[in-house]
């Protein structure tokens, strides 16, 4: 089992980052590596096992599973059901933390999956970096002031 | 019932906020409001259940019982026991979490009590401004100064924390170091294999954890089973990591909870894990020897694992007494020369092979009775004649492939064949049933078994320093490389082209 975790201080209040971040089908509005998404079988996006599918920049098709939403936690998880990145066993949550100090987040993505040991450097590389931390400096940016 | 949650974001790396805040008597030296602290009864301070009796700079007395403590979650949770204040069921806990994106920690303390109505908010400010802001602002301030390097404190500040869950074998920085964290000089082997994979290389340097030391080291001992760790052949290095499991030094820092050792005490250690090849690390002091006067860091640093491991083997493994003969190979190496000296002291007949001359001329100033040169002639033909067809009651044998079967065949009925190590190879597979055939025992000791902890380690360091101070061993001046030519070390070693013991020294 492989972990990845990545965190950011998002310059926002919690309650306006998740705004945004709990619409599991609003990742082309603010991850900058998704052009397209959809939630499948017409479902709501906040209903509890719905299936994203979402295009990424470079063609790559991805389908997510909504597995937990929670207003009160303010967090959000979720399992890959098919994707290119040759991952097992994939599941994620992103969590916002208020901080109280500045009135800012704390938000906090992590992933665990299985893979072949000799992709695991590279998966820990593509999701911790490419994914999680790109799509937290967006959220960043969006927010700054 | 009140809830009151905090929280803020320190700019410094997690471990190093948590070094500050895991100490539950800690508060005394960072937080405004408070003038004096102590644990009850003398109790550890990361022991859960620990009271800590405080007073506050206006006089008022106050006592909490740690509830809970985590470094796997970084969090910690107490209540309040008495107070000059109505803070009813105050339960309180602080947690910590890594802010990967520029190496910041968020600090979240929270509290749940139940004032009377009429107090209410005059108490949920106190708790808020009054402790959380304030202690918020006062480590924030502590960083800020220790960053810039001031001095921190008239009574030095633990410089503490690392990862607790973290081995203390050195991790080598997986990126350019930041210019917060602090590097030493290492030798790192990024992958098993030859001597050039002795690599030296600048390593991050955290601050010892709680319960750590560091130590700069001033001399390093040079083994065969770092060979062995090197190769891969013993798992004790996971490359990237830092060899080396003896060495002498100097102790520069002391973790908060780290009782015995102080800043400046001179110190040597035999153990693992690995990362002795290093000018400095940070390594738990529980198998530290400190050292007294008469005994060199050299000879600390050349002699001790040797001698720790020459007095098991004698000992422990086998009780060597007065009249066994025994038999030792690589008897001009560094345990060698040990066994030889120390064997004769217990009053053994000994008979040690070497591979050369130069080096039977050193065995025999050790006080060997028999020196063999086995590129010359088969020693357990040797043995025997020398011993009228008995046999050695004991064979010391690290050479491993090349003298196993020798070993067994120079060995007396109900002799005892002790492989502490195979320099020239694995010693294959032996059917034991053959061994009947004298009633030999075989034993394959691992240091560690008989050194890992303080209790098993302290009689062989006592043992072996009383040999020293007696005179029964002397430690010869030992080869040395700097630090930095390790693979130098190793290839001489490897090639048996030394003698006596190889050390290596940090630049200055």
């Amino acid at each position: 089992m492989t972990k990845v975790y990545v965190s950011s201080v998002i310059p926002a209040p919690a309650a306006e980052v998740w705004k945004l971040v709990r619409n599991f089908n609003a990742l082309p509005s603010w991850a900058p590596f998704v052009v397209e998404s959809r939630i499948e079988q017409n479902a709501q996006a906040d209903q509890i096992g719905c299936i994203r599918s979402f295009t990424l920049r470079d063609g790559g098709r991805i389908r997510e599973r909504l597995l937990a939403l929670s207003d009160y936690d303010l967090s959000c998880s979720y399992a890959i059901l098919e994707s290119p990145m040759a991952v097992e066993n994939y599941v994620a949550t992103l969590s916002l933390t208020p901080i109280t100090d500045g009135n800012l987040t704390l938000a906090e993505w992590q992933a665990e999956f299985d893979c072949a040991p000799d992709r695991e450097a590279t998966l820990m590389q593509q999701i911790g970096n490419g994914v999680f931390q790109t799509a937290l400096t967006a959220l960043k940016h969006r927010f700054g002031r | 019932m009140v809830r009151v949650c905090q929280s803020t974001i320190i700019d410094a790396p997690i471990d190093e906020v948590w070094a500050i805040l895991r100490d539950f008597n800690g508060h005394e030296r960072w937080h405004p409001a408070i003038a004096f602290s102590e644990i009850e009864g003398g109790e550890p301070v990361d022991a859960v259940g620990s009271v800590r009796h405080f007073r506050l700079n206006d006089g008022g007395e106050l006592r909490e019982q740690l509830l809970a403590l985590s470094d796997k979650d970084r969090r910690l949770s107490y209540c309040l026991l008495e107070a000059p204040l109505p803070l009813m069921g105050y339960v309180a806990s602080l947690r910590l979490k890594p802010v990967t994106d520029g190496d910041a920690t968020f600090w979240e303390w929270r509290s749940e009590f139940h004032p009377p109505p009429h107090r209410r908010d005059e108490l949920v400010r106190l708790v808020t401004e009054g402790i959380y802001q304030a202690g918020f602002a006062a480590v924030h301030a502590l960083l800020r100064r220790r960053n810039a390097g001031a001095p921190v404190e008239a009574r030095p500040l633990p410089a503490s924390v690392a990862p607790a869950s973290s081995a203390s074998a050195p991790r080598v920085a997986a990126k350019a170091a930041s210019i917060r964290a602090e590097t030493t000089r290492a030798i790192v082997v990024e992958r098993y294999g030859g001597p050039e994979e002795l690599q030296p290389r600048a390593i991050a340097l955290p601050p010892p954890a709680p319960d750590e030391v560091r130590i700069r080291h001033t001399v390093i001992g040079v083994n065969f089973i770092d060979v062995y760790c090197r190769t891969g052949f013993f798992d004790l290095l996971q490359p990237p990591g830092v060899p080396g499991m003896e060495a002498a030094g100097i102790i520069e820092a002391v973790g908060p909870t780290v009782s015995g050792f102080s800043i400046g005490d001179r110190v040597a250690y035999a153990c693992p894990p690995v990362g002795a090849y290093s000018e400095r690390r940070n390594m738990a002091p529980e198998l530290l020897v400190r050292l007294s006067d008469d005994v060199s860091d050299e000879t600390a640093a050349a002699g001790l694992l040797k001698g720790v491991t020459a007095s098991f083997l004698l000992h422990d493994v086998h009780a060597v007494k007065r009249g066994d003969i025994v038999l030792i190979h690589a008897a001009a190496g560094g345990i060698g020369q040990l066994l030889v000296q120390w064997a004769r002291h217990l009053g053994a007949t000994v008979i040690a092979t070497v591979s050369s001359d130069g080096k039977a001329r050193i065995v025999e100033r050790l006080g060997a009775h028999h020196v063999i040169v086995y590129s010359r002639e088969n020693f357990a033909e040797a043995v025997m004649r020398l011993t009228g067809g008995r046999g050695a009651d004991i064979a010391y044998d690290a050479v491993g492939n090349d003298t196993f079967a020798g070993s067994l065949a120079a060995l007396a009925v109900r002799g005892h064949l002790v492989s502490f190590g195979q320099a020239s190879g694995p010693v294959g597979n032996w059917d034991i049933g053959r061994f009947a055939s004298k009633s030999i025992t075989v034993s394959r000791p691992n240091y560690a078994h008989y050194t890992d902890t303080p209790e098993k380690l302290a009689p062989h360091v006592t043992s072996f320093f009383q040999a020293l101070r007696q005179g029964a061993v002397r430690v010869e001046a030992p080869t040395r490389y700097a630090l930095a030519n390790a693979a130098d070390a190793h290839r001489d070693l490897e090639l048996r082209r030394t003698t006596g013991a190889l050390v290596l020294v940090p630049r200055a």
